[in-house]
């Protein structure tokens, strides 16, 4: 695999998930990533296919999309600069749970899953730094979501 | 603490229950079933003008009084109300139309704390109908705008369809001395704005946590967790400040209907210091 530019490395240290982590991790990680940019309604995430990137976002907006049959699609939460897009790159079967649409111009960085639980699992304390930085996400998410089921707005 | 709410003025009226006629001037119909009532006095009684957060008894006449914040005020001693259609005497406001005669007691409670607020940064939190009581405050600060430090309005609504104030949040948008965050609990395609509860807005505020006031109402688990969430951003409990909505009754503090611990909400609030608050959010029975 070919060295990580020193400028994709150096704005995947500066997302808020890596800030603060080991510099090589962050070396490692970047090996493969790419810094992409899609247009307004492009889709990012695809429910059902292979979750193959973990995405930071550096900026836009990106829509969380339920659909389901007979209902429009629904957006259940959208995702801004310094959030992370996905952890089903983490958990098998390692596929997308929900769409994930550009609301507007947004760029973000992938990074490749396999390379990434590659490096995790080889890594025990890497992989520790990275699921502590991910579980407060997931927890977030959880407690947002409970939040959305009791609708704070019920009458 | 901080500071303490504002005190609430005396009451007029013949008998502290006896409502003082007013009529309604126009009604601008705000969501479905949310309706903003602008209504004058109908003769030369008139309540007292209410400060922000304050609110009044609205009678729809043979049915029964609901407690409204109020939402603003004109000359001529005219009201603003913004009315949700959630049960009898709601419904029966919501209904109402130019011409219409509507009884009105008040103002009452405590108020937001304004001038505490003053020299400080200001964070105002809404969710739904929560929005209503603050306007009043947020157009105190904007009418005297360098008194106050960074001004923040973050108001979440379950739909875009659920959000009131259309024109005004608009306004708000365009000015460039304050920062408005629009959330929705859930949207459709043809949203462009954010998704996710109102708390997911608070870690991208703008404010200096030592010297900032926050104004929180909405729903009371809104509330509680709004207050949480300012907390971990270092906003001290004695700084934030919400509005209680706990069955007012008399709204004079006698027939203790909104008892809540030791305070009579119509009375010692709607608005109370979350650091008293907090330990008593937590206990159901209260």
């Amino acid at each position: 695999m070919s060295a990580p530019s020193r400028d994709l490395e150096a704005a995947i240290a500066r997302h808020p998930f890596f800030a603060g982590l080991a510099p090589e991790l962050v070396h490692a990680v970047s090996a493969g990533a790419e810094a992409r940019v899609v247009a307004p309604g492009a889709l990012i995430a695809r429910e059902g296919t292979p979750a193959d990137v973990f995405c930071l976002v550096v900026a836009g907006k990106i829509a969380l999309e339920v659909g389901a049959p007979d209902r429009p699609t629904l957006t259940v939460q959208t995702l801004g600069p310094g959030e992370v897009l996905g952890w089903s790159w983490l958990i098998p079967p390692h596929r997308w749970r929900f769409d994930a649409r550009a609301v507007k111009e947004t760029r973000f960085l992938a990074l490749p899953a396999d390379a990434l639980r590659g490096i995790l699992a080889d890594h025990p304390a890497w992989g520790f730094d990275v699921l502590r930085r991910l579980v407060p996400v997931l927890a977030e998410r959880l407690e947002n979501t409970r939040v959305q089921l009791v609708d704070l707005h019920a009458r | 603490m901080l500071a303490e709410a504002a005190e609430p003025d005396e009451p007029s009226g013949p008998h502290p229950f006896a409502p003082i006629p007013y009529v309604v001037r126009s009604v601008v119909q705000e969501t479905p079933d949310t309706v903003t009532l602008a209504i004058a006095p109908h003769g030369s009684r008139r309540i007292p003008p209410a400060r922000p957060g304050q609110f009044a008894m609205l009678y729809a006449f043979g049915l029964g009084e609901s407690p409204i914040g109020v939402s603003g005020s004109a000359g001529e001693g005219v009201l603003f109300h913004t009315v949700r259609d959630a049960g009898r005497i709601t419904h029966a406001l919501t209904r109402l139309t130019p011409g219409d005669g509507v009884g009105v007691r008040g103002p009452y409670g405590r108020g937001w704390p304004m001038e505490a607020a003053r020299g400080r940064d200001v964070v105002i939190v809404a969710g739904g109908l929560g929005l209503p009581p603050l306007r009043p405050a947020l157009r105190t600060i904007l009418r005297d705008r360098d008194a106050y430090g960074r001004l923040e309005i973050i108001y979440g609504a379950r739909t875009p369809k659920d959000l009131v104030y259309a024109a005004e949040l608009q306004e708000w948008r365009r000015r460039g001395d304050l920062r408005l965050q629009v959330t929705v609990d859930a949207a459709g395609r043809d949203w462009y704005g954010d998704v996710g509860v109102v708390t997911t807005r608070i870690p991208d505020a703008r404010f200096d946590p030592a010297r900032t006031v926050a104004f929180v109402c909405g729903p009371e688990i809104m509330m509680k967790l709004t207050a949480r969430a300012l907390l971990a951003r270092g906003v001290p409990a004695s700084a934030t400040w919400v509005s209680m909505e706990r069955n007012m009754k008399c709204a004079l503090g006698f027939c203790g209907h909104c008892q809540f611990g030791p305070s009579f909400v119509c009375r010692d609030g709607p608005v109370l210091s979350f650091e008293g608050l907090a330990p008593r959010l937590g206990v159901r029975e209260v």
